[in-house]
């Protein structure tokens, strides 16, 4: 039972518009995240790639209102079906997390809290969202760990996080997540603390669990694989940037953004071998030294004069569109070359 | 958890007659104890007859299980100075300074969690920097200065509280308690908040560096992410897990609440052990000291296994063996 939709229109589910993320130091501002904007459509899983410090968990953390002091959003909004939830009082974006928007950890050995029943913090989560009893909140739990793989729930229930492993207490998790049904997940990085043979268990739960209920998700990974077998779209993010947004099969298979092409060619063959992103040439700037203009400009191998000074908005790029002067109409010429 | 009882039992046996052979040293060794009780006109075969008496003439192994076997009875021998049982004594002074500990301690530790918990909460609220600044004066002003302080501004100046004394006491049974008088309450005021302003400083500062911590764990932050509410978040999962290791901090602090009750004592005129001790030093009295301190140590040790006791309560990660592990 999703709850009814915060506006009548045919809003998307989220939309993120312009959105800008500052920290106010000492030595100036620094812009952690600009001017990013994309959509997630109800039930949508939206891979998340990027080079750590891209801004991937910056971007999931002002979507579920929840980032941290000194952090602050400065520019943008964020709309729940058409609604700005990026300025609400705390109190009403309480009601919003959980219920609206809920959260993945990456690291599940640390997301439960050591002192209490992995029960007790179900059924109070429950409890916090429904208008129903404790004996009620309590079969739901039991419901809940059933469905995510959990064996034994009627008695699971009462024990305590050390008591589960890592793969397990990821599932406990997303039972968390998932127990006020959620209309978004934002997964960041969900497998990455995980033991390599249960990584691809707990993607599939995520993923058969979120069709079932109809849930969208914001899927942070640097698994590419994971992006190609899970995500509808895929947004590459690089220095605080969207790189480029499109659906995962093209984005994966005809990359156009120079930064995405890079990515995947580290990539040979999908399904084979390594999947996990490999460097490119150089490193992601520091957010105090973002170079002018587009920001890959220093480790793009087709940069040129446009790229030093003037940031490329994200432009139609094959059936996705990238944050390029490639694909600049006017600059149609100096692609042919 | 048996096992781990056990062991820790051990231990607090060993420290225990640690402390004892240390207090046996002080008996035996420090000044002549026929010296001390005779005074100087006994002849020299009197002298010897006590001491065989006294059984100082048998090898000091045997000497030393003797003065265990007594401490185990509770007996410590005559103090000097007052020519009663030292174990008497002890008895009498004891209640005075376990009640003027206990009410500064619980306070110390309830207004210290409750200090800690809003200054980490209102981190940057004016009160909060009040409160902390006002701490550092806690923590950096000696003991004897707060109480003469206090006496200064609360007796002399505004005189509502006494200066000295515990006033008017009730017996019960052997136990004589001020806590059934207005005055003995009124006069306990003073002196526990002397007492217990470093611990309550003290306990105040490491709740709100561990609160603090615990807000910034994984766990909050998820708990926070399904909109859970300030109040749960805090007081629910924040709290309980702030005070797991505060428990052994506090559990020492009760201890040296008890062995630092000496200055205050003092300076209050209170007479409770410490006072009792302090005097003892004076008059050179050995077997009140050695019976002080094997009175303190044994303090230290049963609030260590209280606080280990404590742990296994309030932590289920010791409490429950681990079980179904596998994906
Ligand atoms: N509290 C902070 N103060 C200053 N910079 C921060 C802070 N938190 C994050 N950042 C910066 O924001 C950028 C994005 O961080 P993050 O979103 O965690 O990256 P990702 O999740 O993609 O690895 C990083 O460059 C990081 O240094
Ligand atoms: S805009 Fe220029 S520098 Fe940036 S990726 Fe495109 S070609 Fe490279
Ligand atoms: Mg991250």
């Amino acid at each position: 039972m999703a709850p009814p939709p915060l506006s009548p229109n045919d809003a998307p589910l989220l939309r993120v518009r312009g959105l800008r993320i500052e920290f106010p130091t000492r030595r100036g501002t620094l812009v952690a995240i600009d001017d990013v904007s994309f959509d997630v459509a109800r039930g949508e899983v939206l891979g998340m790639v990027g080079e750590s410090g891209a801004g991937k968990s910056l971007t999931g953390a002002a979507i579920i209102g929840l980032l941290e002091p000194p952090g602050r959003i400065a520019g943008g909004e964020i709309l729940l079906h058409g609604r700005p939830i990026h300025a609400l009082p705390p109190a009403e974006m309480r009601r919003i997390r959980g219920r609206h928007i809920s959260m993945v950890f990456q690291d599940p050995l640390t997301s439960l809290n050591p002192l209490l029943t992995v029960g007790d913090q179900i059924v109070e989560t429950i409890l916090t969202h429904k208008p129903i009893g404790e004996q009620a909140a309590r079969r739901r739990a039991v419901e809940l760990l059933e469905e995510v793989g959990i064996p034994a729930p009627d008695q699971r229930i009462d024990h305590y996080p050390h008591q589960f492993s890592g793969g397990m207490r990821q599932r406990v998790v997303i039972a968390l997540a998932l127990c006020a049904d959620p209309e978004l997940i934002i997964a960041d990085e969900p497998t990455t603390a995980l033991d390599v043979s249960v990584q691809a268990q707990i993607i599939a739960l995520l993923r058969r669990l979120c069709r079932e209920h109809h849930t969208a998700v914001i899927l942070v990974t640097h698994d590419m694989g994971v992006i190609a077998e899970t995500a509808d779209r895929v947004a590459v993010m690089y220095a605080g940037r969207i790189a480029e947004i499109g659906p995962v099969r093209e984005v994966v298979k005809q990359p156009q953004h120079p930064y995405t092409r890079g990515l995947m060619g580290s990539i040979p063959v999908l399904g084979a071998g390594s999947r996990r992103l490999v460097q490119i040439d150089g490193a992601m700037p520091r957010l105090t030294a973002i170079p002018s203009g587009c920001a890959f400009h220093p480790r793009c191998g087709e940069a040129f004069a446009r790229c030093r000074e003037e940031r490329p908005e994200l432009l139609a790029a094959g059936h996705a569109r990238a944050a390029c002067w490639l694909y600049a109409g006017d600059n149609a010429a100096e692609r042919a070359r | 958890m048996l096992a781990v009882i056990l062991r820790r039992l051990l231990q607090s046996i060993l420290v225990m007659l640690a402390v004892a052979l240390v207090s046996f040293g002080l008996f035996r060794y420090i000044g002549d104890p026929i010296h001390n009780m005779v005074g100087q006109e006994a002849t020299l075969a009197e002298r010897e007859q006590l001491r065989e008496h006294l059984g100082l003439n048998d090898a000091v192994p045997v000497q030393f299980a003797r003065f265990v076997g007594n401490a185990l009875r509770g007996e410590f021998g005559i103090s000097y100075r007052m020519a009663r049982p030292v174990a008497d004594v002890i008895r009498e002074r004891l209640p005075a300074t376990l009640e003027l500990a206990l009410i500064s301690g619980s306070a110390a530790l309830l207004a210290g969690i409750a200090l800690g918990v809003y200054t980490a909460l209102r981190r940057d609220g004016w009160l909060s920097h009040a409160i902390m600044s006002a701490s550092l004066i806690g923590v950096s002003l000696p003991t004897f200065l707060i109480g003469i302080l206090l006496i200064y501004v609360f007796a002399v100046e505004l005189k509502v509280l006494p200066a000295f004394g515990r006033s008017e006491t009730v017996q019960l049974g052997w136990w004589n308690t001020g806590l059934l008088t207005a005055s003995g309450l009124k006069s306990l005021i003073l002196p526990a908040i002397t007492l217990g302003l470093y611990q309550l400083t003290l306990i105040m500062r490491l709740v709100r560096a561990e609160m603090l911590e615990v807000l910034r764990t994984d766990y909050i932050k998820f708990a926070r992410a399904r909109g859970l509410s300030d109040r749960s978040i805090h007081f629910r999962h924040a709290l309980k897990n702030t005070l797991l290791p505060v428990i052994t901090i506090a559990g020492l602090q009760i201890g040296s609440i008890i062995a630092f009750a000496i200055i205050t004592e003092t300076v209050f005129q209170w007479p409770g052990v410490g006072l009792l001790f302090i005097t003892a030093v004076q008059f050179v009295d050995i077997p009140v000291m050695a019976a002080y301190l094997v009175l303190i140590a044994l303090i230290f040790v049963v609030i260590n296994l209280i606080v280990d006791l404590l742990y296994f309560a309030v932590d289920p990660r010791l409490r429950v063996r681990r079980t179904g592990r596998g994906t």
